[in-house]
């Protein structure tokens, strides 16, 4: 990783589909160590940005750098320097536990050796230590997805990208998956998540609102709040959004 | 360190496409129940030769020459004769009840006048309710009144006699022809349809995108994806081809290492089709349905695996000329049954060889560019 103290950076980073703009121009400064959020409504750009910023999907116009590296010509690099779990916890259902763990440690590459220990430490962290050749399948949904993060950081990434990792999944295991969050961050590691509950915004070091592919607040939930002058992150953003639609 | 790294990535694709095999039994009944399914069922169903033809016979001549004639017929496997004496103006009942698909009708002077003139006729009425069946039964009754004027040679009114001789197949076994057909059919089934379909799989699940953001290779994925494939179809053929000479009696006359060698180019024309399409699909049902119609259902219709192409239409024959099986079947028909050698089949290999190229080149160009939408 490069010595910026930044872990992302992007300037005025844009992706149009046609004439439809799902993210223009945001500018913003992610710190090393720090758990980023990104809040919006279904369509606000929040899976377009971060898709350019994991290098697979090619950015319009602007600059971006991840850990370091363009995002133009470094993509390789930066595929191995982030994580990455999406909203469908992609695993394998039809594949074992173990199988699954075996099968994301080894398109990153990683020696049996290494895969080894890391699947051991996973599957004692998250509790599925003694059922590792049961299928994926029949595993609560709470389970899966605390199983998709530890497959996505096998390979030791410095930067995770978490897309709505926790939509479906009911309150409590809501809430043990932000405790996983929050050890990954204490390992050092930064964390950019994207969300739509606003309950989870509060947990974030900072969090950005995007709108119609735009940021039209960043801060962290308490300067926020203040700002407001409301009690919660959900009425920060109701007022923000009102406030935007009678421009 | 590079190169392993890459190795390892094709590996751990591979692995996880094998498993994902064996963890689904319904992956394994197609992939090797159905061929020796379909082997067994076009072996005995396509069988085009017909036995046992319900024969009605009204002989109005009951001459010794007469029952000579009919006697030529119940010595045939291909007729079974029974006596009509029914009134001859109801007939045509005989094939409205499908009691009988020929009739034959013998005049009252026929000895006379096969043995005092210089020709006679008999009268037959093939029910061609199935014209296909029609014109096999004419051939098989005209090889049967031919057998029997020579019989009584000397009266013969032919003044030479055509003997052809049959090459390659010499009793016109249907077998022959259609195992061959079956290796190929199954080939492209197995690289093109499920390859498609576990690469559109990937896309409908979400998995896909959580492989793209590893710092593997578009061809790296493609590669991993199609050797398990590879080795299937590989082994598949070569089950079907094990059952049809050892069930079925086909002969191999030509040389295995040139089948095997020209089998693999056939399979990885198909499986570049099967990439093609799984490029432009994005759910496993349209997959499967686009990869039926432009891999199976030519494979089937347009290869010449049971219609003869040259009795198609002109504008399906041009359309025939970009069915890779249509070259594999007569590489295969070709080295099986007439032990070609690779210089003789230098046009289909090239063929194939352009074929793969240009689907296979555009399948990773076009796999490259949807990463970037």
């Amino acid at each position: 990783m490069s010595n910026s103290v930044y872990a992302v950076e992007t300037t005025d980073l844009t992706r149009r589909f046609g004439k439809f703009i799902a993210v223009d121009k945001v500018s913003l400064n992610v710190h090393k160590g720090e758990i980023f959020g990104f809040l919006g409504a279904n369509g606000a750009g929040k899976t377009t940005l971060i898709r350019m910023l994991s290098g697979i999907l090619a950015p319009s116009s602007g600059q971006a750098n991840v850990a370091g590296y363009n995002i133009y010509d470094q993509t390789e690099q930066i595929k191995k320097n982030i994580g990455y779990m999406s909203q469908k916890f992609s695993l394998y259902d039809d594949l074992t536990i173990a199988e699954n763990i075996d099968f994301f440690g080894g398109i990153y590459g990683l020696s049996a050796r290494i895969l080894e220990e890391r699947k051991a430490a996973l599957l004692q962290k998250v509790g599925l230590a003694d059922f590792s050749n049961r299928l994926t399948r029949d595993l609560p949904l709470g389970f899966k997805q605390r199983l998709a993060l530890g497959s996505s950081l096998l390979h030791d990434p410095p930067i995770i990208f978490l897309d709505e990792p926790t939509s479906g999944v009911d309150p409590k295991a809501r809430r043990s998956f932000w405790d996983l969050i929050y050890d990954t961050c204490e390992m050092g590691k930064t964390v950019f998540v994207t969300t739509h509950f606003m309950d989870e915004a509060e947990y974030c070091h900072r969090v950005s609102i995007l709108r119609d592919g735009q940021i039209i607040a960043l801060d962290n939930p308490r300067a926020l709040k203040k700002k407001y002058g409301k009690s919660s992150m959900q009425e920060v953003f109701v007022h923000i959004v009102k406030e935007k639609d009678l421009e | 360190m590079k190169k392993s790294a890459t190795h390892k990535r094709i590996f751990s694709i591979s692995r996880k496409e094998f498993l994902h095999i064996i963890h689904d039994p319904r992956s394994l009944i197609i992939i090797i129940v159905l061929p020796i399914l379909q082997l067994v069922m076009f072996g005995y169903a396509l069988n085009m030769e017909i036995q046992n033809i319900d024969l009605a016979v009204i002989d109005h001549s009951q001459t010794s020459v007469s029952r000579d004639l009919i006697e030529q017929f119940e010595g045939s496997k291909y007729f079974s004769v029974f006596y009509y004496d029914g009134p001859i103006g109801e007939i045509d009942e005989l094939f409205l009840n499908r009691k009988a698909r020929l009739i034959l009708i013998i005049d009252r002077d026929f000895q006379r006048k096969f043995q005092r003139e210089s020709g006679t006729s008999v009268q037959i009425l093939v029910d061609a309710a199935d014209p296909n069946a029609a014109t096999m039964i004419k051939q098989y009754t005209n090889g049967v009144i031919m057998q029997f004027n020579e019989n009584y040679n000397g009266k013969l009114p032919l003044t030479f006699k055509v003997k052809p001789r049959i090459w390659y197949n010499p009793d016109l076994k249907s077998d022959y022809f259609f195992v061959p057909g079956l290796v190929a059919l199954i080939l492209v089934m197995i690289s093109a349809l499920l390859t498609s379909i576990t690469i559109a799989r990937e896309k409908e699940m979400g998995t896909m995108e959580q492989i793209l953001v590893s710092p593997i290779k578009p061809i790296e994925i493609i590669l991993g994806k199609v050797l398990p494939y590879i080795g299937l179809a590989f082994l598949d053929g070569l089950l079907i081809l094990i059952l049809g000479i050892f069930m079925f009696k086909v002969p191999f006359i030509g040389s295995y290492f040139l089948l095997i060698l020209l089998s693999i180019l056939f399979i990885i024309t198909a499986l570049s089709l099967g990439l093609m399409i799984s490029t432009v699909v994005q759910t496993q049902q349209v997959a499967m349905l686009v990869a039926l119609a432009v891999t199976l259902l030519p494979t089937i219709m347009l290869s010449g695996f049971i219609f003869p192409l040259k009795s198609m239409p002109v504008i399906l024959q041009y359309i025939s000329y970009i069915v890779p099986a249509k070259y594999y079947l007569i590489i295969i028909r070709g080295i099986m049954l007439k032990g070609n050698t690779l210089f003789q089949l230098a046009g289909q290999i090239f063929f194939l060889l352009l074929m793969s190229l240009v689907l296979l080149g555009n399948a990773v160009r076009k796999f490259n560019i949807n990463l970037e939408k």
